[in-house]
């Protein structure tokens, strides 16, 4: 869904003005009159999308689906701690998601105001969608609370015996302080749209000043309130939301590649700490999206500090993760090459972090393409890689069958391809200082015209990437009913998840027991009381 | 279904029940929620041209009522717990019963009184919309009020469908009982915040 | 590097300080990605399965991944704080005088920049948003004394070279962002914040004014121009400006 948006905007950005094909007829003629993308649909495409992509794609699979059912699988739990918590959480998450997506087809079509909503834009958007936006919000909101709050006591209170902390799959550990990240950040969102529904609903102004003119007339509210407010509040929780959409990506790749190496996680416990240090630092990093909102030296000073400081974890974990494969033995399945992948992606960006996390040299960036390229490279060819990782590896405990490889590779191959291809050529226009958000990609200004041609490879790539999910696809259904029958522990893996539950399960070793030298096989379970 | 270990029983290396942690876990989130609100009043009001005098604009005498009303009905519901707990004392259903019910009474006396208080604010045409005070006062206080109604709904719940637990599993039913009073107590301390600093600051 | 990154003709005095610490974070960037991509290639070549039939438990040892991060933590903290942040701070806090500066408002509106220069008098009228109509989008009151000789344009910035320049920023309905891409200046415009930028053209050219804030259906043309010119072609646009609004 927020895939299909997105190729829509894509198109528009190639083709400013030019009808979409084939599917341009569908949007009705208030969005698109002859099938031409008009600007309030282009910003509703480009709000829905981001909000989509991450609060009803990346956070329930990474997180609901994941964590849900691996989690328990992986501490050796019956189930999770509260299950009716969890079927709550679901359902809260399905009226979320109705409400959002329902939002296209109320009057004014959906919020339009970019995944931030900044006010006074959104406070005073006409029509009902960024009211839809906000209740959808507390919805999804607290569907993430309860599922927090249920994985951190599942995995505090139900782990198997045995089963200590440092003997956790870093996966588990991931998804922990995930939880932590959802149970702390979210809350203070839900303020801010408790703010912004009584602005809308019962003219309030928190977040309008005194003394505002729309369209060249004094707005009757009365005033008082602060823009920079919800910026505040919406950061405070959407940094930490940003690692809520890479941790999990993580624990997935350590998984896989201890896996696919065949050996121990290099530096599993620093890798641990850094999870702390990260999920903690987080949390007061928050106005290095806003450097530009007008900061004086001190305060950009921490932030910037802060925000360096935080690239650092990330660095320990990826170094690891790197020098794990040292001295492997290393498969190259398919979930491993999407695992590997990974790697360098979240390096590129997670380096163009860099200078957009120094206030200076956020004064080009702020706000262009090059923004856009850095957290894209991050989620998509980085989370959305460790997803699609994550698919393939625990596919046959899922449904007992395999995954087509022959496909799979394929899949692989034209996705990572297609990835760069889009996301690339941003930082590109980045630099030379196209800006985001824009209908028609820039074409009306004079800097921008050495880098719009680009926009026509990097969109032909995004429709190209759409044909190869369609192997994806086909495999998933496919292998699903006729998929090869998989042995019940097909990676020879050691965690608890591949071996077969008994009631009376105990623990006795670390995670990734793999090649243990003077051990029979090149694995041993965690479960298994000796060297069988 | 399977019954999960540590709904009652302590785990032994953890020192918690399940529903303990999950509670304190789901009262550090609503910490941050009004953390939220108390920092964006805090913010505003620094940032702010004027500021009323609140004292003179809200009934503090109500407030005040209020507040008693609120932690008497704190002190009930530690006695409905007792009741129940678990000890060498017996338990004892019936009082758990009276002071439950006192509880939702006092419960419903503060929304009453709220009731009053908004009403007789909106006869003096003030609403959330006069000035961004007001609109943080009701907004806050709304969304206290809100705590305040789910609290008596789980109340009302254990008072009455709830009380058939006690004949079946009598341990989880005290449990839940406690669980409840956390919460409770909770929302009585969020409204010893809100009282200083919207009627009295 | 600089050519390499592609950015806008760098036109300020202040500019250089910028692109070159954009180029220095690029440079760290680089050798961090190129070590680190070579070294990942090596592991998979030399540690492919057909390569290496069996792990080793242990891996490698040594602690130079703490070194690396370690020298990761000090090139960052070096960028910091012999770059970012002195040139930051430079930015915000040492602002010229007004007396030697061209001194101007910009008020950014849905979808357009307005700009009010002072006049002769070097003080600007008095506004209100009550006197806000078509051919006032400013809401300037012209019986204020201040205002008589008050010049205004509509996304037409005029500014003399090699003299500081301060712009007083405020925006009269949503966030809007002030960009001059040659400059190095970007600015967020928050409504209800009065905002200061100061910057010293340091060439004459004609380029464009864009908003880097979303801020409604138009955030996509709010496009405006700005010229910096020598100060006698400077003083005879105003002249000229003057004399129209004399009419
Ligand atoms: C998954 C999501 C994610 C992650 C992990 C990050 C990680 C980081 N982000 Fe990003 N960011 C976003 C998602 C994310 N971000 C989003 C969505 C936005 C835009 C929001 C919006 O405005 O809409 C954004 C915007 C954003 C901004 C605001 C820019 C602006 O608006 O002007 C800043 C500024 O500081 C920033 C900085 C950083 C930094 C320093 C990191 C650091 O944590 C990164 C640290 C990582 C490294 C330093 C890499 C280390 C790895 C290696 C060295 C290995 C290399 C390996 C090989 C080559 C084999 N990000
Ligand atoms: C998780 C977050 C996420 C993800 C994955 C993506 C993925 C993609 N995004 Fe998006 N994007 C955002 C978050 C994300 N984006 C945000 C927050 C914004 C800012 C919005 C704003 O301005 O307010 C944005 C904005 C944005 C823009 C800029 C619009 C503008 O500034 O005007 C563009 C333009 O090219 C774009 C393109 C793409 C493309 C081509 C992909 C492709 O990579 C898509 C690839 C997708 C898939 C390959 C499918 C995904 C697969 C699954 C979800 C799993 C399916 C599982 C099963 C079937 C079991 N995105
Ligand atoms: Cu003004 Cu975008
Ligand atoms: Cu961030």
């Amino acid at each position: 869904m927020g895939f299909t948006l997105v190729v829509i905007i894509r198109w528009q950005l190639a083709y400013p003005g030019s009808p979409v094909p084939y599917i341009g007829s569908l949007f009705g003629t208030a969005n698109a009159p002859g099938g031409i993308v008009l600007p309030e649909f282009y910003n509703q495409l480009g709000a829905m999308h981001g909000t989509i992509m991450v609060f009803l794609g990346v956070v329930p699979l990474a997180v609901g689906a994941f964590g849900n059912y691996l989690i328990p699988l992986q501490i050796g739990a019956p189930d999770m701690a509260f299950p009716r918590l969890n079927l709550a959480s679901y359902w809260f998450y399905l009226a979320g998601g109705t409400v959002m997506l329902a939002s296209f087809f109320v009057p004014g079509g959906a919020a339009n105001n970019g995944w931030t909503s900044y006010p006074p834009l959104s406070d005073l958007a006409p029509g009902t969608g960024q009211t839809w936006w906000l209740v959808g919000m507390a919805f999804l909101i607290n569907s993430s609370l309860l599922g927090a709050l249920n994985f951190i006591t599942t995995v505090v209170q139900l782990r198997a015996p045995g089963m200590t902390w440092f003997r956790l799959p870093f996966f588990v550990w991931a998804q922990f302080i995930t939880a932590f990240l959802l149970l702390l950040a979210f809350p203070p969102l839900e303020g801010a749209a408790i703010l912004q529904g009584m602005d809308r609903l019962a003219g309030t102004s928190f977040f309008l000043p005194s003394g505002l003119a729309v369209s060249g007339r004094p707005l009757g509210v009365a005033g008082g309130g602060s823009a920079l407010l919800w910026q505040h509040l919406f950061w405070f929780l959407a940094h930490p939301e940003v690692y809520v959409l890479i941790l999990p990506a993580m624990g997935i790749v350590a998984e896989i590649v201890t896996n696919n190496t065949r050996k121990p996680l290099w530096g599993y416990r620093v890798m641990v700490y850094s999870l702390f240090a990260l999920g903690f630092l987080s949390f007061i990093v928050w106005a290095h999206h806003m450097f530009l909102t007008g900061m004086g030296t001190a305060v950009s000073a921490f932030f910037q500090t802060t925000t360096m400081i935080v690239s650092i974890p990330s660095v320990v974990i990826l170094s690891s993760l790197i020098l794990s494969l040292h001295g492997g033995s290393i498969r190259f399945t398919t979930p491993m090459l999407f695992a590997l992948a990974f790697i360098p992606m979240f390096g590129i960006g997670g380096l163009t972090g860099l200078p957009l996390g120094l206030a200076t040299t956020d004064i080009p960036l702020h706000d262009t393409a090059y923004v856009v390229g850095h957290f894209h490279y991050l989620v998509a060819p980085g989370t959305i890689f460790a997803l699609f990782a994550g698919i393939y590896h625990w596919f046959p405990r899922l449904t007992g069958r395999m995954m087509n490889d022959t496909l799979g590779r394929i899949h692989f191959a034209g996705s990572l391809v297609c990835m760069n291809v889009i996301f690339m050529p941003m930082f590109v226009q980045g630099l030379a200082g196209v800006n985001r958000r824009l209908w028609d990609g820039g074409a009306e200004y004079a800097h921008a015209q050495g880098v719009l041609s680009l926009n026509v490879p990097m969109s032909i790539a995004a429709f190209a990437l759409a044909f190869f999910q369609l192997f994806f696809i086909v495999n998933l259904f496919a292998s699903l009913k006729a998929g090869r029958q998989a042995a019940a522990n097909p990676w020879s893996a050691t965690t608890l998840e591949w071996q077969a539950a008994t009631s009376s399960l105990r623990v006795y070793r670390n995670p990734y027991e793999y090649s243990v030298p003077g051990a029979s096989a090149d694995f041993l379970p965690q479960h298994l009381p000796a060297d069988a | 279904m399977h019954v999960l270990p540590y709904t009652t029983e302590v785990r032994a290396d953890t020192g918690l029940t399940s529903p303990k942690l999950g509670i304190w876990l789901f009262l550090a989130s609503e910490v941050m929620l009004f953390g939220s609100l108390f920092s964006s009043y805090a913010l505003l009001r620094t940032g702010a041209a004027s500021w009323p005098d609140q004292s003179a604009v809200l009934s503090v005498p109500l407030a005040t009522l209020n507040t008693i009303i609120l932690i008497s009905s704190s002190v009930t519901m530690v006695l409905a717990w007792t009741a129940l707990a678990p000890g060498p004392q017996a338990q004892n259903p019936a009082r758990f019963k009276l002071y439950m019910g006192l509880t939702l009474l006092l419960g419903a006396a503060f929304l009453a009184v709220k009731a009053i208080e908004y009403g007789d604010k909106f006869a003096h045409g003030l609403f959330p919309a006069t000035n961004t005070f007001l609109a943080l006062y009701f907004t806050m206080t709304g969304v206290h009020a809100v705590h305040v109604l789910v609290g008596m709904a789980v109340n009302a719940y254990l008072l009455v469908s709830g009380a058939r637990m006690w004949r079946t599993e009598p341990e989880r039913f005290a449990n839940r009982v406690e669980i409840a009073g956390i919460y409770w107590h909770f929302v009585d301390v969020v409204w010893v915040f809100l009282f200083p600093v919207l009627y009295l600051l | 590097m600089l050519q390499w990154l592609g950015l806008p003709a760098a036109a300020s005095a202040h500019a250089g300080d910028v692109d070159r610490t954009l180029a220095l974070v690029h440079w760290l960037m680089l050798v961090l990605f190129a070590g680190w991509g070579l070294f990942f290639l090596y592991v998979l070549v030399r540690f492919h399965r057909r390569a290496h039939p069996v792990a080793s438990y242990h891996g490698l040892r040594g602690r130079w991944s703490t070194w690396l991060e370690g020298g990761v933590l000090a090139a960052e903290i070096a960028l910091l704080a012999f770059f970012s942040i002195p040139v930051w701070s430079a930015r915000v806090d040492a602002f010229p005088p007004e007396r030697g500066s061209t001194v101007v408002r910009v008020v950014a509106e849905q979808f357009a920049w307005n700009v009010h220069y002072p006049g002769p008098d070097g003080r600007f009228g008095r506004t209100d948003i009550s006197l806000l109509g078509p051919a006032n989008p400013l809401g300037l009151d012209r019986t204020d004394p201040a205002a008589r000789d008050d010049v205004t344009t509509i996304n037409q910035l005029h500014l003399p070279v090699d003299r500081p320049v301060i712009v007083y920023l405020s925006s009269k309905d949503m966030v809007h962002s002030f960009t001059l891409p040659q400059m190095r200046v970007k600015q967020d415009v928050v409504p209800g914040v009065a905002q200061p930028v100061w910057f010293t053209p340091t060439r004459t050219g004609a380029w464009e004014i864009a908003c880097s804030q979303l801020c409604g259906l138009g955030h996509y043309r709010m496009r405006g121009f700005y010229t910096i010119e020598t100060q006698a072609a400077y003083d005879a646009w105003l002249a000229e400006e003057a004399a129209e609004l004399a009419q």
